[in-house]
């Protein structure tokens, strides 16, 4: 009886293995400090409990990309399973001295920016294997900045949606209809993934973008 | 009295449409970092935009050189009677700026214009 039930088990979770459909997996990717990781750990203490990774006011806090599989966001009577890469923040430039005016010791700084130029090269090497993006945008900065002119061509080029978070509208100088202006052909939703502003406004768009 | 300053070369959209996307991305590397600024007439396509910043991470020395500026329009789609007609999905590219990020400095950007400073001290 047990080889029976045994034997059952093993062909019913070869099925499911055989048809599972993939979730779809969907980067979080941005400048360097506008809020990825915040919103990755915001994402994940709201619908899995737990958190991505650590955050700092300091640039490139986040040097190397983490996944997390599985993440199931309902909102507005979608339901969707993702699989969510917190990218290490995109620049064209890295200057360790950047690292020292924030208190920083030499040899720490210096191995900060070797870490960060990695972690750069790693988020670009993703664009390769997802299908979808959450691009960060710092709302109380100039939106044309050329990691977003990047990462949205790169999008629109491999035909893949892409979702833009224009994130801080807690601060009182944001202005996240500067990034509308700036890029009118993509949907964007004004949050504070520090505070939750409008964050479920964000869920009901990511279910039904990515879904 | 010799003339000082920043050598700036305009590459046409000639030039570098001579190139494949590997020699583009080492050409601009180089010249960057023997110090010029590059003005490229039609840009790069998103995935050379992307392959340039990858390459620059792998070359950045903090006794050197600390990475590139670069500001590109953001790109547009062909609209051609020709694309349309085709139905291909064709990406125009546009004016690009490149230098080394110490020495150019992007001041204000929008659609239509980038404002730079250029500065001849390392």
């Amino acid at each position: 009886m047990g080889v029976i039930t045994s034997f059952k088990q093993n062909f019913s979770d070869f099925f499911k293995k055989l048809f599972r459909k993939k979730n779809a997996r969907i980067g979080i990717y941005g400048p360097p400090n506008a809020g990825k990781t915040t919103l990755a750990n915001r994402i994940l203490r709201d619908w899995t409990g737990d958190a991505m990774g650590s955050v700092s006011h300091i640039a490139h806090e986040t040097r190397r990309a983490r996944r997390r599989e599985g993440v199931t966001i309902k909102a507005n009577g979608h339901s969707i399973t993702l699989d969510i890469i917190d990218t290490p923040g995109l620049a064209t430039k890295i200057d360790f001295h950047e690292f020292m005016e924030h208190g920083m010791e030499e040899n720490e700084a210096k191995r900060r920016a070797k870490e960060a130029t990695e972690g750069v090269i790693e988020a670009v090497k993703w664009l390769d294997n997802l299908d979808g993006v959450i691009l960060v945008m710092d709302a109380t900065e100039d939106p044309y900045t050329q990691v977003n002119v990047t990462v949205i061509g790169n999008m629109e080029a491999r035909k893949l949606p892409l979702l833009i978070a224009a994130n801080k509208i807690d601060l009182p100088e944001s202005s996240p209809s500067t990034i509308r202006d700036a890029f009118p052909q993509h949907p964007m939703v004004a949050i504070s993934a520090l505070e939750g502003k409008n964050i479920d406004t964000l869920y009901e768009e990511i279910a039904k973008r990515f879904g | 009295m010799k003339m000082q300053g920043i050598q700036m070369d305009l590459i046409s959209e000639e030039k570098l449409a001579e190139m494949a996307p590997v020699e583009k991305v080492r050409f601009i590397i180089d010249e960057v970092r023997s110090g010029k600024i590059l003005v490229l007439e039609k840009g790069l396509t998103p995935e050379e935009e992307a392959s340039l910043i990858e390459m620059t991470m792998t070359l950045i020395d903090p006794d050197g050189f600390s990475g590139i500026e670069m500001e590109s329009y953001p790109s547009k789609d062909d609209t051609s009677i020709f694309g349309k007609i085709l139905k291909k999905h064709t990406v125009r590219t546009r004016l690009t700026v490149v230098g080394p990020a110490d020495q150019l400095k992007t001041l204000k950007k929008d659609r239509n214009m980038i404002s730079a400073l250029l500065s001849a001290h390392k």
